[in-house]
């Protein structure tokens, strides 16, 4: 079981979360100038990353918000995690987090 | 017997307190502080168990939890039986009852055993090659026949009277194992400010220094003092947790550890109010592992025979317990620890003959013995042993300068072999943190390198196998992990220790005569694996560690290959002409040692298992008879019999009710979501297909919730309460995932929305109050609120008060009838219901429950989704294309619904089935196809998803979901079932009051 750092009440054990996919995938804003194909893109199209991944979490047995993370997938290690709306924290910045 | 084998002082048990057992209702006498090995050994009993696949006599093998052998079931009663239990492990309590496994009819003399004559005939992969056909026979008569002549034993046969505990715990540093570098880097750790859980799977601490004769004099400077000192400080701290009788059982991510603590089993009246075992989850910041190491032994042929023993346990079994194991012993080994066995044993009057496989023995120990005249055979080899239920005797060659057996052989008379082929370090937790093992040539063994967790070793586990050393090596380590837990370390740290080799020949077989592999030689004893089988498997092309396994079955007996994983991967190896670090290590898994099912179930079980959620009403439904269906974790009335009526005929009567009074349905297991805000209706037209801007305040729609992928989701009916509140309703099923998608898109995709989301689904009580009769009966109960078809139609909503009790009031329909919905705080539900109910009854009020629901929703072809869809659903599908805004540029799932598979024409689309015979009731869930009596494979094209009798109609009615299905109206279709063709005739799915005319009422 992960612990996880929600970005709004600290660590709590994985029981509390929901895992939300993949992150940074913004739905089009125009739906209808979208292709058949990039509609299919957005809606079904996700990374398998061996390594560093970005991914949703929800706090949904805590303070629901929905927030980013970035693990890297071989070791479970979370290297961030970070509230909706915010870039994901830069190679330089990431220097030194344990992976 | 008495205890002939017990030595007249020293050790750790109690020799003013004799304890009573049975083995295989043989009475016996053992002392307090005896585990069931040690206790049956002082007794002379040697012959223990049969294995797994041959039947061949097994005795006692090892003196720990890695004992492959010696697994009894110990029984307290019928339901109190616990199989595979190492003898090793169970402490011996007084009437203790245990039973020997896989014999019949008795231990000594095993049919089963002929087995062992067919040995030659049955190896490696003799199942998988001989019982190929006929291919059904596998399924009732091989297999049933191999489980029964093989396996372990017996599971009990009534439910688990025990009750088993949960626990979660935090702390700086956790240590698993209390020898002298658990107990060193607990100490260390603790003396550092740290919170500190310290556990072990012995009833004492000390662990490997408890098979010592003075266990304070190898921990070098000041050891006994040292000893006493730290366990008696660790006891006394208040900030150190102190488990004994507890198995660190898996390793999971960041740095979470199960540790099962056993209770009860070792009390002879266990308090029926305590847990039997308690499971700890605990996460802890830095972890040291203090794991130890297990004794390998050799491979020669016989070495399974009852009597022959690891080395380093026969000397447990001399030092702690007092027992000598044997009279006559020979030491067969590879290096010069195990020559302190020997000379344990000569020292309590055994005689000794050590047989050593390297060239030549020049330790100190060695010379030591020689000293004490103890008779070694350097360079030389076991190749035979005899002996029916315990060795008697076994026969050796000599060497020649190229190691191989060609010289003078001799038998040398015994009953006690002990063996050792030096030591496997334990890194089972640490490859569980998924840890990088490195090989180290000079130990001849795999040792902990990186791990992503937080988590060091120390001690024999990573190679420092002295005692002093490990005592060093764990005070470094306790002192590291206080510091990387994040406490201010002022003091001293010192370096952990180098790892040290024990002079460890080779792991493998030893040398046989002609070079040829030796017979018998076993290298799993838990699950029969010679030698022989794992060469055969490399001859048969099996290349990979992980093949050879799954094919010889090595390793994954319940031991999971303690003491044979080594020696099979250098056997392997070998014959590949490979180095060990290239074939590769089989991965390690929880648990360490077996874990009950009990402990993992915890207190989640029987009432405990699932929540159970009741609506207001449940009690009084209950005391109506009513009979209740589980959806999701609620429990719902399904229908309410009046004196012993079927449900056939409560359904019936329950309809009839509806369609010409007045029913009463309690509906509060919706689920319901506040949307409120100044964007309320932006957020509600991006979400649900419809359009809902032009939804005037007090008035209700039906809504559709698609996901992005153009699917139905969820429906329900909203209502809006004010300009900027809706009353959103879901179907019972999907509150929580509704709210979810609805929370995901409003904090992720529009945060420009200013909305708030509330579940309210607790918050009312909803009473369905449904029927011509529905308006009469709310009549006289209502305030504030004009009831009149013109005030209220249908669709429309209203605020007010029911009994003085504040309202919301819509008048909605899920039967075709006219009829309201009644939302009170839950507080009031009953009251309110049962006012309503008092109201009624002049008019014939009738509760009724959820199958009486599904029969009148579904005569009006009204969905059910997740019954008529199935996730593959488009709006169009279901005949719902009419709540779609058409005038909205986008909502979730329109552009999926644009895609030209959405249109097409062959898609599966909702219609309604007329059976030929009226009364034949379809199955839920039965295929359509086109033609009768066609023989199989046959495409079907589509499914019936609801299906009921209609006591309204007088005849059966049933919706499906067929391709094309909209334009074959009138068209007969097949539903194959066993013994015939059941013709159907497709039609539209509103069965009853197609134009709706007594929903306006």
């Amino acid at each position: 079981m992960l612990l996880i750092n929600c970005p709004y009440c600290g660590e709590r054990p994985e029981l509390e979360f929901v895992h939300g996919g993949q992150a940074h995938i913004a739905r089009p804003g125009d739906p209808a100038e979208c292709s058949d194909q990039q509609w299919a893109e957005y809606l079904y199209r996700r990374d398998n990353i061996k390594g560093l991944h970005g991914e949703r979490w929800r706090h949904t047995h805590g303070c629901g918000r929905f927030f980013n993370a970035l693990r890297d997938t071989t070791s479970d290690v979370f290297l961030a995690t970070y509230k909706v709306g915010e870039q994901p924290p830069t190679q330089a910045q990431l220097k030194g987090v344990k992976a | 017997m008495s205890q002939g084998l017990r030595t007249v002082s020293g050790g750790r048990i109690n020799r003013a307190r004799p304890v009573r057992f049975t083995f295989d209702g043989r009475e016996l006498s053992g002392l307090e502080g005896d585990t069931l090995a040690s206790a049956l050994l002082a007794n002379g009993v040697h012959l223990v168990g049969r294995s797994f696949k041959y039947h061949r006599p097994r005795g006692v093998l090892t003196a720990g939890p890695e004992e492959p052998n010696a697994l009894v079931a110990i029984r307290r009663d019928a339901a109190r039986v616990t199989p595979n239990l190492r003898a090793t492990e169970v402490e011996l309590y007084e009437g203790l009852e245990a039973h020997s496994q896989n014999r019949w009819p008795s231990l000594g003399f095993d049919t089963g055993a002929i087995n062992n004559l067919l040995a030659p005939f049955i190896p490696a992969g003799f199942y998988y090659k001989t019982f190929m056909w006929p291919r059904r026979a596998w399924q009732w008569l091989y297999e049933p026949r191999i489980r029964a002549a093989t396996g372990l034993g017996l599971a009990p046969e009534h439910p688990d009277p025990d009750s088993y505990s949960n626990r979660f715990a935090h702390c700086d540093v956790l240590v698993v194992g209390a020898g002298p570098a658990g107990l060193a880097a607990a100490q260390s750790a603790a003396a550092r400010g740290a919170r500190v859980i310290l556990c072990d799977e012995q009833p004492e601490l000390g662990g490997s220094l408890l098979g010592e004769a003075d266990p304070g004099a190898s921990l070098g400077e000041n050891g006994r003092d040292w000893l006493a000192d730290t366990i008696r400080g660790l006891l006394a701290n208040p900030r150190v947790t102190v488990l004994t009788r507890t198995t660190a059982f898996g390793y999971f991510p960041h740095n979470l550890i199960g540790l099962e603590q056993r209770l009860s089993d070792h009390l002879a009246q266990p308090d029926c109010r305590q847990p039997r075992e308690r499971q700890w989850q605990v996460r802890a910041r830095q972890v040291v592992l203090a794991t130890g190491a297990i004794e390998r032994p050799l491979v020669f042929p016989g070495n399974d025979r009852p009597g022959v023993m690891l080395a380093g346990a026969v000397r447990t079994y001399l030092n702690r317990y007092g027992v000598l194991a044997g009279r006559r012993a020979v030491l067969i080994t590879t290096h010069d620890e195990a020559y302190r066995s020997a000379l344990d044993l000569k020292r309590a009057g055994a005689t000794v003959t050590i047989v050593d496989a390297r060239n030549g023995a020049s330790g100190e120990l060695a010379e030591t013995a020689r000293r004490e005249g103890l008779a070694v055979h350097t360079a030389t080899t076991v190749i035979g042993t005899r002996g029916r239920l315990r060795v008697r005797s076994i026969r050796i060659q000599r060497l020649d300068a190229h190691g191989q057996a060609r010289g003078a052989t001799e038998r040398i008379d015994c009953d006690l072999v002990l063996m050792s082929g030096g030591y496997t370090p334990s890194v089972h937790l640490f490859s569980q943190s998924r840890g990088k093992l490195a090989w180290s040539e000079g130990l001849h063994a795999f040792l902990p390198a990186e791990s992503p967790e937080k988590v060091r070793c120390a001690g024999a586990c990573r190679g420092v196998f002295s005692a002093a050393a490990a005592r060093g090596d764990g005070e470094s380590a306790g002192a590291r992990a206080a510091r990387d837990a994040g406490l201010t370390v002022d003091i001293v740290i010192g370096e952990p220790q180098p790892a040290q080799s024990s002079g460890t020949a080779a792991a493998g077989d030893l040398p046989q005569p002609g070079g040829a592999p030796p017979a018998k030689a076993f290298v799993d004893w838990q699950n029969d694996v010679t030698s022989r089988d794992l060469l055969l498997a490399a001859r048969e092309g099996f290349r990979s560690i992980e093949h050879v396994k799954r094919y010889t079955t090595t390793g994954m007996a319940t031991d999971q290959g303690k003491t044979s994983n080594l020696n099979a991967l250098a056997i392997v190896a070998r014959q590949l002409g490979k180095s060990i670090p290239e074939v590769g290590l089989t991965t390690f898994r929880m648990p360490y040692t077996p874990v009950t099912f009990g402990s993992f179930a915890g207190y989640t079980r029987g009432e405990l298992f699932d929540p159970i959620r009741t609506t207001p009403i449940h009690d009084w439904a209950a005391r109506q008879g009513a009979v209740f269906e589980d959806v999701g974790l609620w429990k719902r009335a399904r229908y309410f019999p009046r004196n012993g009526e079927s449900m056939h005929a409560a359904v019936a009567r329950e309809c009839q009710a509806v369609r010409s009074g007045c029913g009463l349905f309690d509906a509060s297991t919706l689920g319901k979501i506040e949307v409120v805000g100044k964007d309320a209706v932006t957020f509600m037209n991006r979400l649900y297909v419809n359009g809902w801007t032009n939804l005037a305040v007090g008035r209700c729609r039906y809504g559709i919730l698609l996901r992005d992928d153009g699917f139905i989701y969820d429906d329900g009916v909203v209502a809006r309460i004010a300009e900027d509140r809706f009353h959103v309703t879901t179907t019972t099923g999907g509150a929580a995932r509704v709210l979810a998608m609805m929370e995901d898109y409003l904090q992720t995709e529009w945060t420009d929305l200013s909305v708030w989301l509330t579940s309210t689904s607790e918050q009312w009580s909803v009473i369905a109050l449904q029927g011509p009769r529905a308006r009469q009966v709310l009549e006289a109960l209502v305030q504030e609120v004009d009831l009149s078809a013109a005030a209220l139609p249908h669709m429309g909503a209203a605020t007010g008060r029911i009994c003085g009790i504040p309202m919301r009031l819509f008048r909605v329909s899920f039967t075709g009838e006219l009829g309201f919905e009644i939302n009170v705080p839950a507080d009031h539900g009953l009251a309110v219901w049962e006012a309503i109910h008092a109201a009624g009854e002049p008019h014939g009020i009738t509760p009724y429950g959820t199958e009486t629901m599904h029969v009148l929703r579904a005569e009006k072809g009204f969905v059910i989704v997740g019954q008529d869809t199935d996730g593959t659903v488009t709006p169009d599908d279901a005949g719902l294309t009419w709540a779609i805004g058409k005038q909205k540029p986008d909502f979730v799932g329109k552009r999926a619904l644009e895609r030209p598979a959405m249109h097409s024409p062959e898609r599966k689309q909702l219609v309604g089935l007329l059976t030929a015979q009226p009364h034949v009731v379809l199955e839920e869930g039965a295929q359509i196809v086109l033609d009768a009596r066609t023989t199989p494979p046959t495409r079907p094209i589509g499914h019936v998803t609801s299906s009921y009798y209609s006591a309204t109609l007088g005849r059966s009615i049933a919706l499906a979901l067929v391709r094309a299905g909209r334009s074959r109206m009138g068209q007969t279709l097949y539903v194959p079932m066993p013994g015939e063709d059941l013709a159907v005739q497709v039609t539209s799915p509103v069965f009853y009051d197609p134009k709706g005319s007594r929903l306006n009422a």
